[in-house]
């Protein structure tokens, strides 16, 4: 198996916060947490684009890198985890991670102390799979039970997708090869303009 | 009579920067998801695949990400 991985195709999101609403029914999020949001670029503007963020589980993570207590740990399955009772909350990894994704509740169970907590890929935490502890600390383990996460599977576009990154990337590839255009809305072309080396000219884009 | 009053007194200013042992754990470890949930909780386990069959797991996986996000292999 391939590591886990978030794909939200851009040209099928429609800004409807359903992800954001599932995630935090399915983990019974706190107030003041977004373990997962919508982001517009162009808002209001003919060709807004969306796309649904979280963590991105990396492959190289950054709040790995600079947790100074080491409380992360990445899971067979290349799903990037914490442990709530070594993390001390000092934030360096909300400053390290390029998505925004670690959350710090100002209150409820681990609030008072200033826990970090962050999308799981509904994959849970340390504690016993599927146990009271663990859906208190971390919320639902729906890895172990055999269903991928819950942000993924009710959306209704299909824009959000979720599971084996070899299985999603196939997904994707279709889906742009079938509309003939798409897989140009995200990347370097987006991030660092499209006179990059391999770039497509401006002129040649289909979107 | 100086010398060991001088020693009492280092020894008593000292003895504040002794450092007790942190004996913290760090991370524990968890179970694989393969493993599936065991007790109450596992009449939520999605049918199809047996708790700690790695091969099974991994595949229902990939039948449920094609099922239920792949449209594609529904319309054509």
């Amino acid at each position: 198996m391939a590591r886990m991985k978030f794909v939200c195709d851009a040209e099928r999101c429609i800004e409807c916060n359903g992800c954001v609403t599932a995630c935090k029914n399915e983990n019974e999020v706190p107030w003041g947490v977004n373990r997962r949001r919508v982001v517009t670029l162009n808002d209001g503007v003919p060709g807004e684009k969306s796309i649904s963020v979280a963590c991105m589980h990396c492959s190289d993570a950054p709040c790995m890198a600079v947790c100074p207590v080491n409380c992360f740990y990445r899971t067979e399955e290349g799903v990037v985890l914490h442990d709530k009772d070594v993390c001390i909350g000092c934030g360096y990894c909300s400053y390290a991670c390029p998505f925004g994704a670690p959350q710090f509740p100002s209150q409820g169970t681990f609030g008072v102390r200033g826990k970090m907590d962050k999308c799981t890929f509904c994959a849970g935490g340390p504690e016993v799979n599927g146990s009271q502890a663990e859906f208190e600390k971390y919320g639902r383990n729906r890895l172990a039970e055999g269903k991928l996460p819950a942000c993924a599977e009710q959306c209704s576009t299909k824009a959000l997708i979720a599971g084996d990154g070899d299985v999603v990337a196939d997904i994707f590839r279709n889906r742009v090869v079938q509309r003939g255009k798409g897989a140009e809305v995200w990347g370097w072309g987006t991030a660092y303009g499209a006179k990059q080396a391999g770039q497509p000219p401006a002129n040649g884009a289909k979107s | 009579m100086m010398r060991l009053a001088f020693i009492a007194a280092a020894a008593l200013v000292l003895s504040a920067c002794g450092d007790k042992p942190q004996t913290a754990a760090g991370v524990k470890s968890d179970a694989p998801a393969f493993q599936s949930v065991t007790g109450p909780g596992n009449a939520y386990n999605a049918p199809g695949w047996k708790a700690g069959d790695k091969a099974a797991w991994e595949q229902q996986l990939k039948t449920r990400t094609q099922a239920g996000q792949n449209e594609y292999n529904r319309v054509k």
